[in-house]
């Protein structure tokens, strides 16, 4: 019995093994699908909208790293998001030549940088406290941005953007939207090998029980850094585009609590344990929020987000992922 | 032969209370050890110390030759010093094949000419599942298991790090008398193929059966060391648990 259920396991890895790769492929094949459609509907409206939807599938997904994998709750992810996008600030004041990428490269890693940082002060709080520390973060990195000048200060920063698209042509919010489905493609790919992983394995372990993976072996303090920075740099890569989207960034919408909310809410509500999860909620909440910005207003978004949450908290923890999941069982 | 394990002066305090105090244990490889005390006489906090769990403010701790007083408890694990949990702390998302997966990932594969990878590492896990009789529930979660499976569990994973030293703090507390006989076998039979216990009992009858050497340790010190049959009639002992 033992030699059969070795060899089914063993062909599930081996599929596992190829899976990566196809994963990938898929990914990018779906990303071209989704930009193939908003080019024929070809209206730039479009675009913006997706825009907002994939951002918040990578910010979910970013924060879903740290807190659904290892089973740390970040509060701060605005000052992530907005490291992210008041580097790009700095790089297009400093080196305006940059191309779009290598400046959310440059975020993205700097983010990453505050994220072991704050890691390494904080993750010997846990639960709740370190909620409270991560909160404190967000607020800090607000004061400081708030009171520099170089990026604005509390006036804020306009940043022009091209009116062509570099490489594609057409309007520049294109390629915006391309850039974001590149990043997605990235996070996505890095949130399943991880979970497939033995990085995963140990992410579970501290998520479930801390001690006991101290006490078999899992480095813990090591792992909890490496998943802040991950998180921390994937938030900060989807923020890095904001500045050249909106054009004109002040702290007020650089660290609006709605990132912060939205980026908890999308993965609670898809569900935490796996990649899925994000992607769900984020499409499902992101595209509510849009379509309730244009037909009702763009307050009552933020009540929908709150409600929804509410009563996912309530009846499906596990998010919609785990309702599927339970019925498998 | 040198010590395995050789603890000297351990001191541990929590604020103004002294749960450990002056503690000095060795233990020989391939022995079978056991250790008693009433409650709340820091047997716990004496395997929190040895496993690094805690960290003691006095003395030493020494492991198969080398001080590992600052080392985090993982580090402990990779050298072969392996614990279970008087309550059991399973990894509940994970299922049991999974649970198991943990040490063999980060502390057997972490060892030096030791790399299990994909198939081994379940081969191994199912093994370890079969030995202490939980293979049939490989792919159920913790939640699924009874009490004493939870137990088996616990020890499973402990025994998944392929330790030097496995500690079994009351592995059998709440068990029934069928039950208490089957873990007792189980460590018995890992002692027989090399792994030095140490064994945390509050069930005398078991502790009896599995001793060599009988420590007792009363308000966090160690009132008796040696042999089994002595040490439970040595007065100060008796005094202990009757009173006078």
């Amino acid at each position: 019995m033992v030699s059969s259920v070795v060899k089914e396991e063993e062909e599930r890895e081996g599929i596992r093994g190829l899976g990566h790769l196809a994963f990938i492929a898929a990914l990018v094949a779906a990303a071209a699908v989704i930009f193939g459609i908003a080019r024929l509907i070809g209206n730039s409206y479009a675009f913006f909208a997706a825009y907002v939807v994939v951002q918040y599938i990578v910010l979910g997904s970013a924060w879903n790293i740290l807190g659904g994998y290892t089973g740390y709750v970040n509060f701060g992810i605005t000052a992530f998001f907005a490291i992210g996008a008041y580097s790009t600030v700095v790089l297009y004041k400093l080196t305006p030549w940059l191309p779009l990428p290598a400046m959310i490269v440059v975020g993205g890693a700097m983010a990453a940088l505050v994220g072991l940082g704050t890691g390494y002060l904080t993750l010997r709080l846990r639960g709740v406290f370190f909620s409270i520390a991560t909160l404190a973060l967000a607020v800090v990195v607000q004061t400081l941005i708030t009171n520099w000048d170089f990026v604005g200060g509390a006036r804020g920063a306009y940043v022009l953007r091209p009116k062509l698209a570099p490489l594609i042509g057409g309007d520049y919010v294109e390629y915006l939207f391309l850039v974001m489905l590149g990043l997605c493609v990235a996070v996505l790919a890095t949130a399943r090998a991880i979970e497939r992983s033995a990085l995963g394995y140990g992410f579970a372990a501290i998520r479930d029980d801390e001690a006991a993976a101290e006490a078999s072996g899992v480095p813990t303090l090591r792992l909890k850094l490496v998943a802040t920075a991950l998180s921390g740099g994937f938030m900060g890569m989807a923020g890095a585009p904001l500045p050249y989207y909106v054009t004109y960034l002040d702290p007020a919408s650089g660290f609006s609590l709605n990132y912060a909310v939205n980026a908890i809410a999308m993965p609670l509500i898809g569900g935490t344990a796996s990649w899925v999860g994000p992607v769900i909620g984020g499409i499902l909440v992101g595209g509510l929020q849009e379509y309730i910005r244009v037909t009702i207003s763009s307050a009552v978004n933020v009540l929908v987000v709150g409600v929804l949450m509410v009563a996912f908290v309530i009846l499906a923890p596990q998010g919609i992922v785990g309702l599927f999941q339970r019925k498998r069982r | 032969m040198s010590a395995l394990l050789h603890v000297e002066g351990l001191g541990k305090r929590f604020g103004g209370f002294t749960a450990l105090q002056y503690v000095g244990l060795e233990v020989q490889p391939g022995e079978r050890l056991g250790l008693i005390g009433p409650n709340g006489s820091g047997k716990s906090t004496l395997v929190n110390c040895i496993c690094g769990t805690l960290r003691n403010e006095q003395g030493s701790v020494r492991f198969a030759g080398a001080a590992v007083n600052g080392l985090t408890a993982h580090q402990r694990t990779r050298l072969g010093l392996a614990r279970s949990f008087q309550l059991p702390r399973p990894f509940g998302s994970l299922t049991l094949v999974e649970n198991l997966r943990i040490p063999i990932l980060y502390a057997v594969n972490s060892r030096s000419g030791h790399s299990l990878s994909g198939p081994a590492i379940l081969t191994r896990c199912l093994e370890l599942l079969g030995q202490v009789g939980l293979a049939d529930k490989a792919h159920r979660l913790p939640r699924d298991l009874t009490q004493i499976e939870m137990r088996k569990l616990e020890l499973a994973r402990a025994m998944a790090a392929e330790p030097k030293l496995l500690i079994a703090d009351e592995a059998m507390a709440g068990l029934s008398h069928a039950e208490v006989d089957e873990i007792l076998a189980l460590l018995i039979r890992l002692n027989g193929q090399g792994v030095t216990v140490i064994m945390i009992e509050h069930i005398m009858r078991a502790v009896m059966a599995f001793s060599q050497r009988l420590a007792v340790l009363v308000a966090g010190r160690k009132i008796a060391d040696g042999d089994p049959k002595d040490v439970v009639r040595d007065p100060e002992v008796v005094r202990a648990y009757l009173g006078e």
